[in-house]
């Protein structure tokens, strides 16, 4: 609070020096972290993503669904798509669309976006999160390790009816 | 009480008896004004968060979805705008031209900015209220409010605007009046840093609602989300960095009032505020990292600050504050082991006790768990979960705000020139809404860790067309999340009454002493002033700091791997 005399440039004391080493070593340390996971681990964060016209989006996923559909529940379609193949999944006031069951161990590119406004992707309970926006298609590459039944709910405010925005995907064995 | 007159310059002063320092009359009212602007919001934000605590407890669940969703926007803007930024221009009003001894340039122009940021924030309440603006403190685009909403943003942005300019203005103009000796004060200093990036906080504010209340008017067809997400988090992070940096120069002037500190090293100090300035503006990018849209070298750099290098900032004031007030105490002849300088330290002085309670609950919860989930891969696990407002309650609730409270006690003496009153309770109130927001923030990482999302009405998803059943234990956190809250709400009322109290009904004296409840003390001019720029012998040297900073760094270490052990569960995703 009060203006230091007007030489204050000081050497450090010797607890200082090696407490601002340390902290620099750490600093270092969860830098290489990110990069070192990017290359060696098995989540990261997808990086594709397309543009794409949100109704144009919503329409072709309909469609899709619906001539793959397997099942229904509660009049939601039910896909069973072939591994390796692309999966899509379409965010909507207030659904998430279709139904998805998919296999334990097989890989499958994931679509994700949204007809309307901005959604949160919420799988449970792996707790995996991503964000949903419109006009963006988000291409995410995943391998179900779990199997069982997840909700997918949405995380991103999205007025309203926010909390009753809920889907599906079953894992089989 | 002594009133001079510059003869070069038209303002009025008096001399505070306690500091010695020139008080500007014009600043002082400009002060008040903005502290109880700040205080009103705060109350007014304090019982939207009572609501909103006892909805979220699922098993109270007290509003309707409509008016929780509704709350929730007022909530977030009253708290992380209106009421700290009320208050930070309050501070860096005191900061500029009371702590320099100088004038305030332009008071006319200050009430300007006042009468922005009043009208601004009155506005998005009323249409918040309203129902006009369901779109939560984010307002994130295509979800549209009514264009009022966006312009009370803007008024206010500009007001503080404003207010950030006439801060420079006045440091400049002390500066080249003479007004202080040597180099400006390290408060002062912090605060400088707060303003810069409180300067490019605003610009960007701006670029995101001016195109956001042009497309609500129907002036323009589309505004892209990813951009708008892009811009509002170059607001709406570092806004809370503007808190940090302020808070940062609280602690410092807390450690100094309290028990006499002086800063360790002034050139480490500063070199910490300026990392803050250089770098922490990066950490908007927190918000992008599970977004579509950007790569993984754009979220990894901007996300890790250019590696850590604000982080760097935060670790020198972890060891800097605490090591100024050890060594402060082991002056006073407190030098047996490790620790006697901290059991024997002023626990029950409230200024103390909200400076090591906000430095303990910012720095082992704030930053570790922001470190955290700002770690690119590991954001998959906290995005838009309860983890992320437990960190941000435990940044600028239980650090920022706990150290503007502490700070308030002092200032209503010296600066409202009234006695304190209830002390008892002002000595009290620290721990009870420290406490009471560690319990919140437990209950909030708790709930993020089990998948609960945030903004969320109703988890048992009672009506949704799909079954669906998260974890039961979040029944237990949600709940300690609620208890914490009604605590923390007795400690903020705690707080305004003592602050109502005093300034309503305590006669006017001029302040006698700048500690409240220790001996008649004065540790500014017996302690700091004397102390300022000498030598530290092995004597005194800090060592109970560098033990207790190691086991911070144990603490992290263990979080940190605990949530790469955790994403490693996870499935495959690529």
């Amino acid at each position: 609070m009060v203006s230091p005399q007007a030489l204050w440039w000081k050497p450090l004391h010797r607890y200082e020096k090696t407490w601002l080493i340390v902290g620099l070593v750490f600093c270092v340390f969860l830098t290489a972290m990110m990069p070192l996971w990017f290359v060696l681990g098995k989540q990261n964060v997808p990086t594709t993503t397309y543009r794409v016209d949100p109704l144009q989006y919503a329409v072709f996923v309909t469609r899709w669904a619906e001539a793959n559909k397997v099942d229904t529940i509660n009049n939601i379609p039910v896909v069973a798509p072939a591994p390796g193949s692309d999966v899509y999944l379409l965010g909507r006031q207030w659904q998430w669309y279709p139904v998805l069951k998919l296999q334990k161990g097989q890989t499958y590119r994931l679509h994700l976006s949204s007809q309307d406004i901005q959604h949160g992707f919420s799988l449970q309970p792996t707790n995996l999160n991503l964000q949903v926006l419109p006009g963006y298609e988000y291409v995410a590459t995943i391998t179900p390790t779990t199997g069982g039944e997840f909700a997918v709910i949405c995380n991103e405010f999205c007025a309203i009816g926010h909390h009753l925005m809920v889907g599906k995907i079953i894992v089989t064995e | 009480m002594a009133v001079t007159t510059f003869p070069a310059a038209r303002a009025t002063f008096r001399t505070c008896p306690v500091t010695t320092l020139k008080v500007d009359i014009a600043a002082e009212r400009l002060i008040i004004a903005n502290a109880v602007a700040a205080v009103v919001f705060l109350a007014l934000g304090g019982l939207f968060a009572l609501l909103l605590a006892l909805t979220r407890w699922q098993a109270i669940h007290l509003l309707p979805a409509d008016w929780f969703y509704r709350v929730l926007t007022g909530h977030g803007f009253d708290m992380l705008v209106a009421w700290i930024v009320f208050f930070e221009v309050a501070g860096l009003y005191f900061g500029s031209a009371i702590l320099l001894n100088a004038r305030l340039v332009g008071p006319r122009l200050a009430w300007l900015a006042y009468a922005l940021m009043v009208v601004g924030a009155v506005l998005v309440n009323v249409m918040v209220l309203m129902g006009q603006a369901d779109v939560m403190f984010t307002a994130y685009v295509p979800l549209k409010a009514h264009p009022l909403f966006y312009l009370g943003v803007i008024l206010f942005a500009v007001g503080a605007l404003i207010a950030v300019l006439l801060f420079f203005a006045t440091v400049w103009v002390a500066g080249r009046e003479g007004r202080y000796q040597g180099s400006m004060p390290l408060v002062t200093f912090g605060l400088m840093v707060a303003a810069i990036i409180a300067f490019y906080t605003l610009v960007s504010g701006a670029l995101a609602f001016v195109p956001a209340f042009l497309w609500s008017l129907g002036l323009l067809p589309y505004v892209d989300p990813g951009y708008f997400r892009n811009v509002f988090w170059s607001f709406g992070h570092p806004a809370q960095q503007i808190n940090l940096a302020a808070m940062v120069a609280v602690w410092y002037a807390l450690a100094t009032i309290t028990v006499g500190a002086t800063p360790l090293n002034e050139k480490l100090s500063r070199l910490a505020f300026v990392l803050y300035a250089l770098f922490i503006n990066l950490g908007s990018a927190h918000h992008l990292l599970s977004d579509p849209g950007p790569g993984f070298a754009w979220k990894m750099g901007n996300t890790s600050y250019a590696m850590y290098l604000a982080v760097l900032g935060s670790l020198i004031h972890a060891f800097s504050i605490p090591g100024a007030i050890e060594v402060a105490q082991r002056r006073r002849g407190l030098t047996k082991g490790a620790f006697e300088w901290l059991r024997k330290a002023p626990w029950h002085e409230p200024g103390f006790a909200a400076l090591v309670l906000s430095m303990i609950l910012f720095g082992w919860i704030g930053g570790v768990t922001g470190v955290v989930i700002g770690t690119e891969q590991i954001n998959m696990l906290a995005h838009n979960t309860l983890r992320l407002p437990g960190h941000f309650h435990a940044t600028v609730v239980a650090g920022t705000t706990l150290a503007f409270m502490g700070l308030t006690y002092y200032l209503i003496p010296l600066i409202f020139r009234k006695e304190l009153k209830l002390k008892k309770l002002a000595q009290w109130q620290p721990y009870v809404f420290g406490v009471g927001m560690f319990l919140t923030i437990l209950g909030m990482i708790g709930s993020g860790l089990l998948g609960i999302p945030r903004r969320h009405w109703d988890i048992t998803f009672t009506n949704a067309p799909l079954q669906v059943t998260l974890p039961g234990a979040a029944q237990i956190t949600l709940a300690v999340m609620g208890i914490g809250a009604l605590i923390a709400v007795v400690g903020g009322i705690l707080y305004l009454a003592v602050v109502l109290v005093s300034v309503f009904t305590g006669p006017r004296v001029e302040a006698s002493r700048l500690t409240l409840v220790m001996d008649r003390r004065n540790p500014l001019v017996e302690q700091a002033i004397p102390n300022m720029g000498k030598e530290v012998t092995e004597k005194i040297a800090p060592r109970g700091t560098v033990i207790l900073t190691f086991a911070f760094l144990v603490f992290f270490m263990a979080y940190y791997l605990t949530n790469w052990w955790l994403l490693g569960r996870m499935w495959w995703i690529r």
